[in-house]
């Protein structure tokens, strides 16, 4: 009993989280008739689990434990310090959701089922929760499929397009497949070593010798999974579809939480089940049986490139975010691929600034779809001067998404290829930095729309709620500080880079 | 030296009055342009200062101890047990016999290109932020001595460059301004990419004896520093050394513009407004080459001296390929860049010689292009201003009509084509004693000589075309200069002309720099002296 005290003490984020769900529904069913609440209570609710998170900060230990057998003392859920920055990523994207959707149309035209879409939300970040957290294959697919059955429904939510539904199903039907997949592996694996456990199997691993061939194909069914969550190539086919169908939203959310949950597991997974041991230098000497760093440079090289070059071509801002969000999908991969504590610092940082600069720009698109109700990059020209504040906003997004200094897409970029420069790894570093060129050409031209092409008479003037351009500056002022001044987000990282190992 | 961090005022006054302009009324235009004005003026009163208290002796180059006006802090670091993530980079600055000139030729170029802004009546207060955002960038470019510092300001540049041309330019902007863009974009991944890799071959020794990475650009050109196993440590035997110095050098070329990366300038020039040309021109193409100088010389002087004769045969090339080009041109504008291109061969060749007299020469050549190709684009302007047609056939006779303005012109040809007694001769005069005083870019040097005659025969039938001949009736109205219009083109005349009778003026604040890069880069290092201030 004591043992199970002291877990549901270590899952106490999610415990709050799952009480927060449960309020959210139940005041869903109270206030039947007016909404407005619902925002104020699900923003409440993340806030609260944010408090607990925080308070794991620097701690960490092992929930459920499997055996009471000292050598195989490993639980199903891992708390350290790296869950806990993804979950604090996880929380800070989720809040400023919470924003989003309050100032968004598209959310408000359903106001009657707030309740459901708030709800849907927590179950996604729930998902989420566990799959940064889980240590066994069983929490790790059903904490996946938590998530992803959540969000097959927000993506179709609002129901006003077709383009909607399309979105949702499209999602479903890959999902499936790829969960399909990703089971077919953890079968096999379990089937090969007799657990499900990742420390158990990392062990057995060191010690004993399996069939490579088997293995390597189970780990790249697993790898489907995972891989169809980040959207890296080639599982991202769903991606432009769903990302440009959803409620933009649901789209910023899937682009940032949704991504960094699936890193955070797929960084877990690499390191727990496959990393003997870390060097002095800190860099992560694998196992050999399956060769993880030429498959994810040849994923991450892929990943980008087809972002970048499928990017070039759209003329929808939402599936130009899309594919651009792939393209960085690519480069997030390059801080793992350097299998070294270096690099997960690099990417650590990396998504932090993504974080901000991709739900910025995403924020920008969705004020001028509330007014225009279009995505169009037509639907752009003259922004710049119709509405200035959004106009100089999206093009420090879009200026930090490139990665030009003197914004934060710069460090985030550097410490990459400082990574990458540092494992030597030059031809790979060339490669991503072509890739920020080919980038800049789709990024730009959102700026030549926005001050090179004059607005046409018939365009309506963009105009911005106060509480909407205080959210805007609020994402934008990190933007061009962490700029400048980087070192407490490097601080941060440093320290959240322990993984609960052996 | 100065009570005052003069190189921080000079560098972000223009930030600061960028901000100003911003809370302008969009209604205020005037208020803008006579505080943009006043900015530039009192940064050429900033280097005024600068230079009555330069010490001419002081070399700098590779020297910490004698770089002049030294302002050096923590910007960035961090610290910890583990190395990991760990980043030191200092608030650098500080200048020589290298970037003096070039500090000067920014203030100049970016005051009187405020004076030519005057025409801008579009959308002012963005003109005016960016033109300030840029000119701060430009600045920072050359006082900057922590590698880090001067990548972001080399960058911070392209965005009001992009939107100064894609906005206020000619027909075909958005063309130019995004190929301009991506041009540079491209030049500078590759410096970054160089710049990561020299970060991790560079160790520094703090104060409490331990050994840490760095992004000073001195520590850099310190073999000493090199540390064993960097990938671009001169100490590991398999380094790519040869790899960054053609990635850092194309990184430059890009900007200079060097053939064959040079076709981003004909756009550029001729789709930017006025003042932008003389911006573009008088500073930016400046950055390449003085990149080169600064970083490309002194951190890999024996791939220097292993290419030597590439840069000097490039700088051939850029010379007599400039010159049959602008032959060619119809466009006063273009046969202006074009000219650019031409002139700026001269510099790789000075440079190439690796002799005190061409790098002498080169930077000269570099100030003086600067400001004798200000003066072309300005007088490009103005007849564009008053025709509104660049065309080198629509014109003819205009001696008569316009005499003053003649004058000017022909002042400036003449100091293109370096004529004696205008500055660009002594330049070019210095560049070719360098580039024929060295076995290896003899021959090179003999063909480049060709380009001062193709130069000659450009511009004298381009004085021709416009100024000789009978009148054309359609242009009879034409005015002369007004006031601004002097007082753009008068102090560009009299530096002209001051730096051909006295180029001491200037050669004396290079000299002993120059030396002391040429022993550096040649090797000769024991016979170095190195003075303290």
């Amino acid at each position: 009993m004591a043992n199970l005290y002291q877990s549901l003490e270590l899952i106490l984020p999610e415990i709050v989280l799952s009480l927060a769900l449960v309020v959210l529904v139940t005041s869903d069913l109270i206030l039947h008739k007016d909404k407005r609440l619902i925002p104020y209570i699900a923003g409440l609710g993340i806030a609260v689990t944010g408090a607990f998170v925080i308070n794991q900060f620097n701690f960490s230990g092992f929930a459920f434990q499997t055996s009471s057998n000292t050598l195989r003392n490993y639980g199903m859920v891992a708390v350290d310090p790296f869950g806990v920055f993804f979950k604090l990523i996880v929380i800070a994207s989720s809040i400023l959701i919470v924003f989003f959707s309050y100032s968004s149309e598209e959310i408000n035209k359903t106001i009657d089922r707030l309740g459901e879409y708030y709800a849907l939300i927590f179950g996604m970040m729930l998902g989420m929760f566990f799959m940064i957290t889980a240590t066994d294959f069983i929490l790790i697919y059903l904490s996946l499929e938590l998530l992803s059955l959540s969000s097959y429904v927000l993506s179709g939510f609002t129901k006003l397009r077709d383009r909607n539904s399309e979105a949702a199903l499209k999602y479903l039907l890959y999902g499936a497949v790829s969960s399909g997949l990703m089971l077919f592996g953890i079968s096999l694996i379990y089937g090969l070593t007799g657990s499900t456990n990742l420390y158990v199997i990392n062990s057995l691993l060191q010690v004993n010798s399996f069939n490579g061939f088997t293995f390597s194909f189970a780990v790249i069914l697993v790898f489907a999974g995972i891989g169809y969550k980040i959207s890296s190539a080639p599982f991202h086919f769903w991606t432009p579809d769903v990302y440009e169908g959803a409620p933009i939203t649901i789209t910023a959310f899937l682009s940032v939480a949704s991504k960094a949950a699936g890193f955070a597991l797929l960084i877990r997974f690499i390191k727990t089940t496959f990393v003997s041991f870390v060097d002095v230098n800190g860099a992560w000497a694998l196992i050999e049986i399956f060769d993880w760093k030429t498959i994810l440079v040849a994923i991450s090289i892929l990943t980008m490139t087809l972002g970048n070059f499928s990017a070039l071509w759209q003329d929808n801002l939402k599936r130009m975010l899309a594919y651009s969000s792939i393209a960085h999908a690519g480069y997030l991969l390059l801080g793992i691929v350097v299998f070294s504590n270096q690099g997960l610092i690099a990417m650590l940082v990396y998504f932090v600034i993504y974080l901000l600069m991709n739900l910025g720009a995403f924020l920008v698109v969705m004020l001028v779809a509330n007014k225009i109700g279009s995505e169009e990059i037509d639907d752009y020209n003259g922004l710049g001067y119709t509405s200035p504040l959004l106009g100089i906003s999206f093009a420090i997004f879009l200026i930090s998404l490139t990665g030009l200094p003197p914004t934060a897409g710069f460090i985030g970029k550097l410490y990459l290829f400082i990574a990458l420069v540092d494992a030597k790894m030059i031809t790979v570093a060339v490669i991503a930095l072509l890739n920020s060129v080919v980038s800049l050409y789709y990024y730009i031209r959102v700026l030549k729309h926005m001050y090179l092409i004059r607005a046409t008479e018939s365009t309506p003037a963009v105009v911005s709620s106060f509480g909407n351009k205080l959210l805007v500056l609020i994402i934008v002022i990190p933007v061009l500080v962490l700029g400048i001044y980087f070192s407490p987000l490097i601080d941060f990282a440093k320290r959240s880079i322990t993984i609960l190992g052996l | 030296m100065v009570g005052f961090p003069i190189l921080s005022l000079i560098t972000f006054l223009p930030v600061l009055g960028m901000i100003a302009i911003l809370f302008f009324p969009k209604e205020q235009v005037k208020p803008v342009k006579y505080l943009s004005l006043v900015i530039t003026a009192i940064q050429v009163v900033l280097a005024i200062v600068l230079l009555s208290n330069y010490n001419y002796s002081a070399a700098g180059v590779y020297d910490e101890k004698s770089f002049q006006f030294i302002e050096k802090f923590r910007w960035i670091n961090i610290t910890g047990l583990s190395w990991l993530g760990n980043v030191k980079i200092d608030y650098f600055m500080g200048v020589d016999g290298l970037s003096t000139p070039m500090v000067l030729l920014t203030a100049i170029i970016s005051f009187i290109a405020t004076l030519s802004s005057w025409t801008i009546n579009k959308s002012v207060k963005g003109y005016f932020a960016l033109f300030l955002l840029l000119d701060a960038g430009m600045m920072g470019v050359f006082v900057a001595l922590d590698f880090f510092l001067f990548y972001i300001f080399w960058e911070l540049m392209l965005l009001p460059m992009y939107f100064l041309i894609g906005i206020w330019g000619g027909p075909r902007k958005e063309y130019a301004a995004i190929k301009f863009f991506i041009y540079t974009l491209l030049g500078s991944v590759f410096i970054l990419l160089s710049m990561i890799g020299l970060y991790f071959s560079t160790t520094e020794t703090l104060a409490d004896g331990s050994k840490v990475y760095t992004f000073n650009m001195l520590a850099m050109m310190n073999p000493a520093n090199s540390t064993q196993d960097g990938i671009l440590s001169i100490l590991n035997p398999n380094n790519l050394r040869f790899a960054a110095y053609i990635a850092l050098f194309a990184g430059f070329a890009i900007k200079i513009p060097m053939f064959p990366f040079h076709t981003w300038l004909p756009d550029a020039h001729v789709e930017a407004p006025t003042p932008i040309s003389v911006i573009l021109a008088g500073v930016l193409l400046k950055m390449g080459t003085y990149g080169i100088l600064r970083i490309n010389y002194p951190m890999f002087p024996e791939i220097t001296r292993q290419l030597m004769w590439w840069i000097a045969l490039f700088g051939m090339i850029n010379i007599i390929y400039g010159a049959l080009v602008a032959l060619a041109q119809k466009d006063f504008k273009k046969l202006i860049a074009y000219s650019s291109v031409s002139h700026m061969g001269y510099v790789l060749l000075g440079m190439a010689s690796l002799s005190t007299s061409g790098i002498n020469g080169a930077i000269f050549q570099m100030f003086n292009h600067g400001t004798i190709t200000a003066m072309l684009f300005l007088i490009v302007g103005v007849i564009y201003d008053r025709a509104h047609t660049r065309g080198l056939n629509d014109f003819g006779g205009l001696a008569a009509q316009m005499p003053v303005y003649t004058g000017f012109v022909t002042v400036a040809f003449f100091a293109a084509i370096g004529l004696p007694g205008m500055s660009g001769f002594i330049s070019e005069a210095l560049v070719f004693v360098g580039s024929f005083g060295v076995e290896l870019t003899r021959i090179l040097a003999m063909v480049s000589t060709l380009g001062i005659l193709l130069g000659a025969a450009y511009m004298l039938w381009t004085l021709q075309r416009i100024f000789f001949g009978p009148l054309n009736e359609k242009w009879s109205s034409l005015t002369d200069l007004d006031k601004r219009e002097y007082a753009m083109l008068v102090p560009l005349a009299l530096i002209i002309i001051f730096l051909g009778v006295y180029p001491s003026a200037m050669l004396d604040i290079m000299n002993t720099s120059v030396n002391s890069l040429v022993n550096f880069v040649s090797g000769n290092i024991d016979s170095l002296t190195i003075s303290g201030l």
